[in-house]
């Protein structure tokens, strides 16, 4: 289905559910304030589901919203924002009979980085999506891009694309991606502790703390974030240094078998700090030891949560099979 | 453009700019924007050569320079009795230039003079750091759709905060004396003086590319709008979308919040004074756990009011520069000129 039939279809439904009172609002997008962002919107009423829309930078994970709402609400979500909805209900955050999930299968968001790299700093003017083609506008010149090319890396590697439960399906389910063999962090994890030290630190000096990463999250949703205890303080607030470390390697950590590498946090990164190879590691140690994939099975138990005889216990005995 | 010299421009060619920059290094800190890791920053540069002048803006603004994201007030060994052996850091940054920022940073430093450097409350840690710094702008001839600076007072070609301000032309950039220290500056560094024809070139185009910057609202109007609007119902759904990260004040160039901790590092106690947000939940969370601001809602308009309306009480100019970075930053496109926008239109009514 073409990107208006999405948008008309997303559109259609959204009014419906609104008109007949089955929600009070429908989280989905419309667009932003420039020509490579579409921006979260709340519709209300028919008026506002008119202004919704689906494109190629329908990049937030809206789930981030969910909790906000105790009443019934519809919500416009991707294959990886599906995965963060079943991990929220999992976690008893939002009751899955509140939720009327529009899902859209995804074929990839575009990363506005990188078709502004192919710009070279000329100010983009326009982008229209054609048939697996982007047509790029800038101030000297109009290009045609293959879409394939700008997708985010997290896309890339992506195995759901198609959403994991929803209750209307709006167009037609896409080609799935191959399995994931985390091939895209197997150069990271193979290289020694000194050099993976040395990348992770040399990403996060870039840190400003501005916690954008946390706050974009849909599974970031502590009511008080250890980075923001005063009673204890459990990290300091300086920058560029051990603290800031703490901070991602602790989030990190707590993400461990509930990440489900939607890329919210990079995309909300202003620093361009690649969060994603930190994330992406713990996922492949997660899968790895417990063959569990975050977001995929409403009934399947978190693995953190549930203990097995034979779960792997090589970190307390010695060894370190995440290393391998 | 306001308050320049026209008679003594000087011209330097585009491709000299490294060359005089790497001149000025054994007396100076030049801070120069920098790209690396595909972001453009403001940084302190070894080699005149690691200057790239070629930039629309940099995604932090150059703030840090007068105001440190961290920066350390007091120390004393943590071996040591208390109140005893405690040192203070006042800066000692030697001379510093800050080369090729943009206008709106430019006035982004003028600004937090305003709020730092003057009257009794003066901030000696940030007078020592102003007071050495030398502010050479570069004149925006090709502003991007995100910039605002002429519905905040200011101009692609705005001179204040600026001791120099540099234009482009064709192969050179045309380079005008602001302030005194300028003035100084230049004649002291031995350039040529530009041609007439060039300097009357560099003026008219400044003109138009200000003319073509129709501001968007009227501030005043902003302001008596926002005035009657503090519990405005509008504020729900206008900051609906935000998810109450700093950005926006982090990449600010008038944001200038701080919080000051005392932290343990190397031995030494240390007091530094940290950048903070009035985003944050910590901001303004009472020890009774009692918070006046408690969402989004209330955070993101304290940000708006206090530019749009507290500043221009206090200072007399709004506490914006119209830069466009958080507009361009910001993870949800909550763009703040909507906002403004919009109480401009409705004048509170609502």
């Amino acid at each position: 289905m073409s990107r208006t039939g999405l948008t008309e279809r997303i559109r259609e439904e959204a009014a419906r559910l609104l008109a007949d009172g089955t929600v009070d609002v429908v989280i989905g997008f419309e667009q932003g304030s420039l020509p490579l962002r579409a921006t979260p919107c709340f519709a209300r009423d028919a008026a506002d589901a008119g202004r919704l829309v689906w494109n190629a930078f329908c990049g937030n994970n809206l789930s981030r919203y969910i909790r906000r709402f105790d009443k019934r609400v519809g919500i416009v979500v991707k294959g990886c924002d599906t995965r963060s909805i079943v991990e929220l209900i999992k976690e008893n955050q939002v009751q899955r009979d509140n939720l009327v999930i529009i899902g859209v299968p995804c074929d990839g968001m575009v990363d506005e980085g990188i078709l502004q790299g192919l710009c070279k700093g000329r100010e983009i003017l326009s982008v229209e999506e054609g048939d697996g083609v982007l047509v790029v506008t800038d101030a000297g010149r109009t290009m045609r891009i293959p879409r394939d090319e700008c997708l985010h890396q997290g896309c890339r590697v992506c195995t759901q694309r198609n959403p994991v439960i929803h209750d209307i399906l709006a167009g037609e389910p896409v080609q799935e991606q191959p399995g994931d063999t985390y091939r895209d962090v197997a150069g990271f994890a193979a290289a020694p502790p000194d050099a993976r030290w040395a990348r992770i630190t040399g990403e996060m000096d870039r840190c400003i703390r501005c916690y954008a990463c946390r706050d974009a999250c849909p599974l970031c949703y502590c009511a008080n974030c250890f980075v923001d205890a005063t009673m204890p303080q459990w990290v300091g607030k300086s920058v560029g240094g051990s603290d800031t470390l703490s901070f991602h390697l602790m989030r990190s950590l707590h993400l461990a078998g509930r990440c489900v590498e939607c890329g919210a946090c990079e995309r909300a990164c202003p620093m361009g700090v690649d969060i994603r190879t930190l994330h992406r590691k713990v996922s492949s140690d997660v899968a790895g030891l417990f063959g569990y994939k975050p977001g995929m099975s409403l009934s399947e138990p978190a693995p953190l949560s549930r203990f097995e005889p034979d779960d792997p216990e090589d970190f307390m005995t010695g060894g370190s099979p995440c290393a391998e | 453009m306001r308050g320049v010299n026209e008679m003594s421009a000087v011209r330097l060619g585009k491709g000299d700019v490294a060359g005089f920059l790497e001149g000025l290094l054994a007396d100076w800190t030049v801070v120069a924007p920098v790209m690396h890791d595909g972001i453009v920053s403001f940084r302190a540069i070894t080699s005149g050569t690691e200057a790239d002048l070629d930039y629309s803006n940099s995604a932090q603004s150059p703030k840090g320079v007068v105001l440190p994201q961290v920066e350390t007030l007091l120390s004393c060994p943590c071996s040591s009795p208390e109140g005893e052996d405690v040192v203070e850091h006042t800066p000692e940054p030697g001379r510093v230039v800050l080369f090729g920022v943009r206008p709106c940073d430019a006035r982004g430093i003028g600004f937090l003079d305003r709020v730092f450097g003057e009257g009794a409350n003066g901030d000696n840690y940030y007078a020592s750091r102003r007071e050495s710094l030398l502010v050479v702008s570069l004149g925006c001839s090709h502003p991007l759709a995100t910039c605002f600076c002429t519905t905040t007072g200011g101009g692609p070609f705005s001179t204040e905060g600026s001791d120099l301000i540099m234009a482009e032309h064709g192969d050179e950039y045309i380079v005008f004396a602001v302030t005194e220290n300028g003035a100084t500056f230049l004649s002291r560094h031995g350039l040529s003086k530009a041609a007439e024809s060039a300097v009357q070139a560099v003026l008219s185009a400044a003109e138009t590319s200000v003319a073509e910057m129709q501001p968007r609202v009227g501030l005043s109007i902003l302001k008596g709008s926002l005035d009657g609007s503090f519990d405005a119902a509008a504020w729900n759904t206008l900051t609906e979308k935000c998810v109450g990260c700093g950005v926006c004040t982090y990449v600010c160039p008038t944001c200038h919040c701080f919080d000051i901790v005392d932290e343990v590092s190397g031995g030494s106690r240390v007091r530094n004074r940290i950048w903070d947000s009035c985003q944050f939940p910590c901001f303004t969370r009472q020890a009774s756990g009692f918070d006046p601001r408690p969402t989004y809602r209330e955070r993101y308009r304290q940000r708006f009011m206090h530019k749009f309306s507290f500043c221009t009480d206090r200072y007399g100019t709004p506490g914006c520069v119209g830069c466009g970075r958080c507009v361009t930053e910001c993870p949800v496109n909550l763009d703040i000129r909507r906002i403004m926008a919009f109480f401009s239109e409705k004048r509170g009514e609502e």
